[in-house]
């Protein structure tokens, strides 16, 4: 496969034909902040924290699904992509009712690291403190809508890896929101297999282990790793093996 | 079929010609005011009168002055009635017999009229969109049988580049540039798809092609089909539109029985369907990745672009995707050439554009005019300004993403630059005007809760952000905001214009930043003062309220 040269953030690197600007920039140890990411799964570019700048295109590109070219130049931290950044956080925080203090994923969630390291210390929006209620009718597992940001990777797992189909999105706009099968409660659903993997691809606490507590939660990406290994390499090994 | 049998139609449908025509208006607006009834009387008082041999009543397609609807044109009298009603229609046939009607009449030259120039509409109010005979004899198919037999798909992509059309949905992109890219993108299977989702709030244009000469769209699109190498077409139109459907199910069925659609067209090697898909009502499915995604059967949501449908489209496959206009235009540019299209316009708009002329002004209803007409003669001349002399404040163009042109403005001549200088776009035809009672922050707001509503909710900025600018409006609107609040406001303006995922988050604040350019003091008059000292992050604090 051949290979293309490009710059990322004054570094020259060289990245394989095809890779995205994503992968191209974790190999040269770039970290461009994600949300909706998850290694394994396709890409759908839709929470806009990876969006970056590259010389000659007037429209900032999200890096997950923007594939590398000879001679890019891309920009992933200047200070106008921060403060998107930063508002694109803030506006997650305002849209559903993100408590972390009571939350199983406080300390282990995504969307609060993020927050700590985009350096956004306050919300300037109005809460919108919807009505969101919980599913807890799963013999398992639960899912408190108050905390989804509909990243969508529970959706991309269970169809993609998992081949369930279970969960979806329904409904537009600020009523989107993840369904079980045609709508209806998790417990009720006949395709769900009960592998988890939508809890284990979850950023927040949205998606959890019953009985699992404030602060508790801990994820086990390898698991999903391991799947994904399975069928991209066809060998049943995990990332440490 | 071969090109015989069409003349054959042609000279067959002309040579039945009556001495006298009375077309009725059958789209959507009159008959939604009892056109139907009025035809059914019209052709009632013809048989009374034992006029059968002489006067013919056609069912036609939009007459263009809807206000005064329903409507009936005689010829060749050059009567235009108007507001005509199922009572008095019969003293229209008695007036042809030296009677007096009953039924009001209105000036066909006026400048309403007059100053139109119909490319796109020129068979609306003419042909009966029933029968495709009726389009055949006003030479119909008769572009494709010339483009199958004589051009290469080369020459028709070349004759398309030619012309300068550029896409009538919006955006503008050159027609001409698409085909070729379409055309040259490798792959066995492609698909040309027409995109009738019209959504715009005020927009009817796309509507009335369809219900008015919906033979005009397919013989469009088979062109475009044999141009870029597709064999299968869809029509994407939206489930509020049930008569421009029927009108396509019936042209589908009758194309494909004259042999002008299907296999083997016009005996040669070429072959193409065209099937209906029927929007459920989202608006974002407008967009050409979330309306492939619906075609599909999936959720109707728009995917980054690249890859463009051009190269991997439906199903993966290049796809062509054009608006209900822009194929409209298609068969007249082959049958007169490119440089006739060329020589219409401006330098960098080419051809004419048709808008849906609405709100604050007395004759409402489909105007065309060439593309580089002044706002001015639209609004005041052919529109006749605002109802009861009210002073014109500024004219919407292009919908909830477009903006408002204040009436100093006026002059501006429509076209893609200009409208685009100005803030505002295009857009896909839709024409509000809006007179001195019209409060600009009310406007901004109605079309933010439109984009709000209609967000599909797939990116954070769009979803999440039209919300808070909404949000903000409100506020603004009842009286709560202060100047810290419109600081904020327009920041999210600018950060959902560059972070959103597609045109629909990407030209949501449109409405709001072209009425804070051009009417500031009507957002500044509703602030309060600050109750605090600045607070809010530094960023806040460094910035100034007249940036």
């Amino acid at each position: 496969m051949a290979a293309k040269t490009l710059t990322i953030d004054g570094k020259q690197i060289s990245a394989e034909e095809g890779a995205t600007v994503l992968q191209a920039a974790d190999e040269a140890g770039v970290k461009i902040p994600t949300l909706c990411h998850l290694d394994g799964v396709y890409d759908v570019g839709a929470c806009r924290l990876c969006l970056v700048e590259i010389a000659g295109v007037p429209k900032l590109l999200p890096a997950c699904t923007t594939q590398v070219a000879e001679g890019m130049v891309i920009h992933t931290d200047s200070e106008r992509l921060r403060k998107y950044r930063r508002m694109t956080l803030e506006l997650l925080f305002a849209e559903r009712n993100h408590v972390c203090a009571v939350c199983v994923a406080n300390g282990h969630c995504e969307l609060q690291s993020l927050a700590y390291n985009q350096g956004m210390d306050h919300v300037r929006y109005e809460y919108n403190f919807p009505k969101w209620s919980v599913d807890n009718t799963h013999r398992l597992f639960g899912m408190d809508h108050n905390r989804c940001i509909l990243c969508t990777r529970c959706v991309r797992v269970c169809w993609h890896i998992e081949g369930a189909g279970t969960k979806n999105v329904a409904g537009r706009g600020g009523k989107a929101h993840i369904i079980s099968d045609l709508n209806m409660s998790w417990g009720q659903s006949y395709s769900c297999t009960e592998c988890g993997k939508c809890v284990q691809a979850c950023p927040t606490g949205a998606l959890f282990h019953k009985g699992s507590t404030a602060a508790e939660m801990e994820r086990d990406r390898t698991r999903l790793e391991f799947l994904v290994t399975a069928r991209e390499k066809k060998q049943w090994i995990t990332g440490e093996e | 079929m071969i090109l015989n049998d069409l003349l054959q139609i042609k000279d067959q449908e002309r040579a039945a010609r009556k001495k006298t025509t009375l077309r009725c208006c059958m789209a959507a607006g009159c008959m939604s005011s009892d056109s139907k009834g009025v035809k059914e009387q019209l052709e009632k008082a013809v048989a009374d009168a034992g006029l059968q041999d002489t006067v013919e009543v056609r069912g036609v397609g939009c007459m263009k002055l809807c206000c005064e609807g329903p409507l009936v044109q005689a010829d060749p009298q050059n009567a235009l009635y108007i507001k005509v009603t199922s009572e008095n229609a019969p003293s229209i046939i008695a007036a042809l017999k030296g009677g007096k009607a009953e039924a009001a009449q209105t000036d066909p030259d006026a400048a309403f009229f007059k100053k139109q120039l119909s490319i796109v509409l020129a068979n609306s109010g003419v042909v009966d969109p029933d029968r495709i005979e009726s389009y055949i004899a006003l030479d119909g198919y008769q572009a494709l049988h010339e483009v199958l037999h004589e051009m290469t798909p080369k020459d028709v992509v070349d004759t398309m580049v030619n012309s300068g059309l550029r896409g009538r949905g919006g955006a503008g992109f050159p027609t001409g540039l698409k085909w070729g890219t379409v055309a040259k993108s490798p792959g066995a299977k492609k698909y040309v798809i027409c995109n009738a989702d019209e959504g715009d709030p005020g927009a009817f244009m796309d509507r009335s092609v369809l219900e008015s000469d919906p033979h005009a769209v397919l013989e469009g699109m088979a062109i475009a089909a044999y141009a870029v190498g597709a064999d299968q077409g869809f029509i994407y139109v939206r489930a509020e539109y049930p008569l421009a459907i029927t009108r396509l199910q019936t042209a589908i069925k009758q194309a494909k029985q004259l042999g002008v659609l299907g296999s083997g067209i016009f005996e040669s090697p070429f072959n193409f369907t065209i099937d209906i898909r029927i929007g459920a009502g989202a608006f974002v499915c407008g967009e050409e990745t979330a309306l492939m995604a619906s075609v599909e059967g999936k959720r109707g949501t728009p995917r980054p672009r690249p890859p463009f449908p051009a190269e991997s489209g439906l199903f993966g496959c290049p796809t062509l995707i054009n608006n209900v206009e822009t194929f409209a235009n298609v068969p007249a540019i082959y049958r007169n050439g490119a440089e006739w299209f060329a020589g219409i316009g401006t330098e960098k708009s080419k051809g004419t554009k048709v808008f849906a002329l609405a709100g604050k002004i007395k004759n409402t209803g489909l105007i065309e005019v060439p593309m580089g007409t002044p706002l001015r003669t639209i609004v005041e001349e052919m529109g006749g300004g605002a109802p009861g002399g009210a002073k014109i404040k500024a004219v919407q163009t292009g919908g909830p993403s477009g903006g408002c042109i204040p009436s100093q403005h006026l002059d501006t001549p429509v076209d893609y630059e200009s409208l685009g200088k100005l803030g505002s776009i295009m857009g896909s035809g839709g024409m509000i005007v809006m007179d001195e009672s019209t409060r600009m922050v009310d406007v901004a707001r109605f079309f933010m809760e439109f984009c709000m509503d209609e967000s599909c909710g797939k990116c954070i900025p769009c979803r999440a952000g039209t919300v808070q600018m909404h949000n903000l409006l409100e506020k603004i609107l009842d009286r709560r905001a202060t100047p810290r609040d419109l600081l904020k406001l327009e920041e999210l303006c600018d950060m959902v214009k560059n972070t959103s995922l597609c045109g629909l988050g990407q030209t949501a604040p449109n409405p709001t930043l072209s009425t804070l350019r051009f009417f500031r003091n009507e957002y500044e008059e509703l602030l309060q003062p600050e109750a605090h000292g600045p607070k809010g992050n530094g960023e806040a604090k460094k910035q100034t309220l007249t940036t």
